[in-house]
């Protein structure tokens, strides 16, 4: 099996970057006017590359398949960002953000990656800040700190319950500054349907332009792809309506490895399902954690009643209440990972106690964060003797203040009063660890091609913590990418501008138009969602929170024919030479069918359990830590990048193996 | 519940476009409002005719890029939300109800319900930013203390996520809740002064250039606006062209 080289330099690793930003080729000012790089994806990774590319001085041509980059979906990320600051003075530091991210990750990410994470994180803020982006901040005017899940620390910096969207229109105004500049050519409402290799190397992309259906060729020096997750394989999931793995499957099928796609983060805390005409499930950002607690009544009689509608919460008194985050986790109780949290919440609901008519609920209950804020704040401003009444308003003038648009939000879609009654939660696919292998570079196994954000698979191992997207995206679109990039660059100062008049731009436009044409020409009989909805039913069932070899060997047959059965007979009206939104749909779902039987392989060769993957045959036996995830770091300490061979089941795995150095082996125990 | 819709159908920017009327029957009043239509869509698609075209993409009322004008108004009968967010309870069984486009001359439709917003694009890029380039040696986001109140005040005018609500609203198509929404974000921080009066200056400009109408403080907007920004924003922008245009 060949070996994957991660190309992570020598030394400390705490040296590690600087040493090597220092070593690099760079390209110098007068020679990047005269190179273009291609960037795919507007959000926090995108936005913020093609920004900082272009103040270098790169000629950046950006797409978005949005009518505009500040609609990208990192704007719908709620909590926070994380940054080793230790504003709060609680001993956070780099190695400490390190230590957690890789713990937290359940030790299947790489280490220098994750270091160089933590190394720039402080950066960020500091980027973010300067540019007019408004934290929240203190009465003394410095900027606040919140707590997330998985750490000991308070290191997470929040904008309200808006900070993806606040650090989004950040990076959005930057670009703007370039696009003003001329230094941006920004096409809006153009989605990449594949990418053109010339000698080998990465050298453009093909592109339909949304509005009048144009079949485009764009060449570079470098492409950059940053297309977020893949999430939507589960058909319901917290990502957008049209976020897809159409950008980074199709680089997969030219040459790019495909790393841990069965690594899916299942959110703790998102609005439960109501209906099968659901279209997409919201998230309740999991800093609400912070401050509510998660129950299920103790009794299954309450429990029952409740399902039917004839018990409210309210009624059901503290000794019945079984707050089981915190009955099994002491030391860290609602503030586990993500991972345990959803798995935890999904034994409940399977034992009977759920608390909504499909029994698929757990409370999160903020009546003593009401409580304590509000005695709290009497004593803030002198009020002696406050009426319990008065208590519970002060108290809830805090929530609000920190979670008041989460609140509004929940009212809006649930039609109760969270601040009267407990919200209800379940968990749902939120966020995917895995994607385009790439190496230190954020380079993938293609030359030229690179690979951001939550688009590759480098820093989250098998878990992803909370307010750690963020903090990622923008690492590698601000710092990491404009240093590396210059690497690859410096030997293109001499090519001059890529034509896109050759036979390689010829033949995947071929390709593209093709699969259009038999689209528009397929006269099947049914609409792409309902082949979308039954792969995702599949995902669930069978590859969500809990997997075993004979429910995935099923699921990777029953996508199989599924796939089979869409080309046959999907059904896409209209013209392809206008807007189309079946035709785009189409396109994403044809990859979806593709990557989720990959993503079932994945899951049945990794035969252990680690952060959100969770194999039934691996649990530990006896003990204190009885039932939990049982990992295994003798056989699976490994990256899987699967290579494209034809068909998903096809595809032959190289393993990274993963080394670690600084941080050492251990069973996670939040206990 | 059953409903009737009547929906702007229009197949390109030179079509005509006229008002089509459909039916939809078993709705639950838990469905979104875009599910609704999603509902009418799978209908359409199944008897072999077109989808309406409508923008939609985060449904969780953040990426501003829904855009429905429901019964004569932006986003629809209820307050402080997107389309998205907007629940079939607040309908009823046999309502007819009517869905247009964002109707405004800035913004052209492209086809069905779907309009071109790139005017409040070319607004932004005229000086909706701070110019700091990405160092890695900026100074320490703690070095400049900011006062909690501007700093609040200052987000809640950088919650607007550029719907294009308030000039849908707008009698006068004016897009100055969303330039003022920007201004203030900027005028409200110390970071933002140093270019306050180019900015402003060259964003009402640009503003004016679209071809959109001005304010006659009407109020539609901050009414429909589903983030909650105020006039104050508008008075704000207004203040700063006036100081900005006294400086010369």
């Amino acid at each position: 099996m060949a070996i994957l080289d991660s190309k992570v330099p020598k030394g400390p690793i705490k040296d590690k970057w600087t040493n090597y930003k220092n070593k690099i080729d760079l390209v110098n000012p007068a020679n990047k006017r005269n190179i273009d790089v291609i960037v795919v994806g507007t959000g926090l990774a995108g936005g913020s590359a093609a920004a900082t590319l272009a103040e270098q001085g790169y000629n950046v041509k950006a797409y978005c398949y949005q009518d505009s980059p500040r609609r990208a979906h990192s704007i719908a990320a709620q909590g926070g960002i994380n940054a080793s600051k230790n504003y709060m003075g609680d001993g956070d530091s780099d190695y400490r953000l390190f230590y957690d991210t890789v713990k937290g990750g359940d030790y299947r990410s790489r280490e220098a990656n994750v270091y160089r994470l933590a190394e720039v994180s402080g950066n960020i803020i500091d980027q973010c800040v300067a540019q007019g982006v408004p934290f929240a901040r203190d009465y003394g005017g410095l900027l606040d700190n919140r707590s997330f899940g998985g750490v000991l620390v308070s290191r997470t910096f929040y904008a309200k319950g808006q900070t993806g969207q606040q650090l989004l229109l950040g990076a959005y105004s930057a670009m703007n500054r370039q696009i003003a500049r001329g230094k941006i050519e920004m096409f809006n409402r153009h989605e990449m349907l594949d990418v053109v290799k010339v000698d080998g190397k990465a050298r453009g992309i093909i592109t339909r332009n949304l509005i009048t259906g144009d079949i485009e060729r764009h060449s570079a020096h470098a492409v950059v792809i940053a297309t977020g997750g893949y999430g939507n394989v589960y058909f319901l999931s917290t990502n957008a309506m049209g976020s897809n793995v159409t950008a980074a499957w199709k680089i997969h099928k030219k040459g790019a490895y495909f790393a841990n796609p069965c690594f899916t983060q299942i959110h703790p805390t998102c609005i439960p399902r109501s209906g099968d005409y659901q279209s997409k499930l919201t998230l309740m950002s999991e800093s609400l954690r912070n401050d509510g607690r998660i129950w299920v009544p103790a009794k299954i009689e309450d429990a029952k009643a409740i399902q039917e509608g004839k018990l409210r919460p309210t009624a059901i008194a503290e000794e019945d209440r079984d707050y089981y985050l915190e009955r099994r986790y002491p030391a860290f109780g609602n503030l586990v990972p993500r991972d345990v949290a959803s798995r935890a919440a999904k034994e409940r609901c399977d034992a009977g106690y759920g608390v909504n008519a499909t029994g698929e609920a757990v409370y999160l209950d903020f009546a003593d964060a009401f409580m304590r804020y509000g005695k709290e704040q009497a004593k803030i401003h002198g009020i002696s003797n406050p009426s319990k009444e008065e208590i519970i308003k002060l108290g809830q003038g805090i929530i609000e203040e920190k979670y008041g648009n989460l609140f509004q939000m929940y009212e809006k879609i649930i039609a109760e009063n969270p601040y009267e009654t407990p919200m209800m939660i379940y968990p749902a696919t939120h966020y995917t660890m895995g994607g385009v292998w790439v190496d230190y570079n954020l380079m993938t196994t293609v030359p030229g091609l690179y690979c951001l954000g939550e688009a590759n698979f480098s820093d989250h191992g098998a878990n992803r913590l909370g307010a750690s997207a963020l903090m990622q995206g923008l690492a590698d679109g601000y710092f990491v990418l404009p240093y590396t990039i210059g690497d690859y660059l410096s030997d293109d100062i001499r090519t001059g501008k890529i034509s896109t008049d050759s036979k390689e731009f010829d033949e995947v436009e071929k390709e593209v138009t093709d699969r259009i044409n038999f689209f528009m020409n397929n006269k099947g009989t049914k609409s792409v969602d309902h082949f979308h909805k039954r792969l995702g039913k599949v995902m669930w069932d069978k590859v969500g929170m809990a997997r075993n070899a004979p429910h995935l060997k099923e699921a990777m047959a029953e996508i199989k024919a599924i796939r089979e059965e869409f080309w046959k007979d999907v059904k896409v009206p209209g013209d392809a030479n206008e807007m189309n939104l079946e035709l785009e749909k189409a396109g994403r779902v044809a990859d979806f069918l593709e990557l989720g039987e990959l993503f079932a392989k994945d899951a049945l060769d990794r035969n252990e359990s680690c952060g959100g993957h969770y194999r039934d045959e691996s649990v530990v036996k006896e003990g204190e830590q009885k039932g939990e995830a049982l990992r295994n770091d003798e056989d699976f300490a490994y990256v899987s990048a699967w290579e494209y061979k034809g068909e998903p089941a096809d595809a032959v795995l190289h393993k990274e193996e993963l080394e670690f150095k600084d941080i050492e082996l251990k069973q996670r125990s939040y206990k | 519940m059953n409903l009737t819709l009547k929906i702007w159908r229009q197949k390109g920017p030179q079509d005509k476009g006229a008002m089509v009327e459909y039916k939809v029957n078993d709705i639950s009043e838990h469905m979104s409002f875009l599910e609704m239509m999603d509902v009418l869509n799978e209908q359409l698609v199944n008897s072999g005719d077109e989808p309406v075209a409508f923008d939609h993409d985060c449904r969780e009322g953040i990426c501003g890029m829904c855009s429905l004008y429901i019964n004569g108004e932006a986003h629809g009968p209820d307050r402080g939300i997107t389309t998205c967010q907007l629940h079939m309870r607040m309908f009823n069984d046999g309502d007819t109800i009517y869905i247009e486009p964002w109707r405004a001359a800035a913004f052209p439709v492209i086809k069905d319900l779907v309009v071109d917003r790139m005017a409040m694009e070319r607004i932004q890029q005229a000086g909706g930013f701070v110019s700091v380039n990405t160092s890695g040696n900026t100074q320490d986001a703690n070095a400049m203390p900011i006062s909690k109140h501007d700093a609040d005040e200052s987000m809640d005018a950088a919650a607007c996520i550029g719907c294009g609500a308030c000039v849908a609203s707008c009698k006068n198509s004016s897009a100055m809740l969303f330039v003022g929404a920007k201004v203030s974000q900027y005028a409200l921080l110390p970071q933002g002064q140093v270019e306050a009066a180019d900015r402003v200056l060259n964003m009402v400009h640009q503003m004016d250039l679209e071809g959109f109408g001005n304010c006659t403080n009407t109020g539609a907007c901050e009414v429909e606006c589903p983030k909650g920004i105020t006039l104050v924003n508008i008075a704000r922008m207004n203040r700063e062209f006036l100081k900005a245009s006294i400086k010369g």
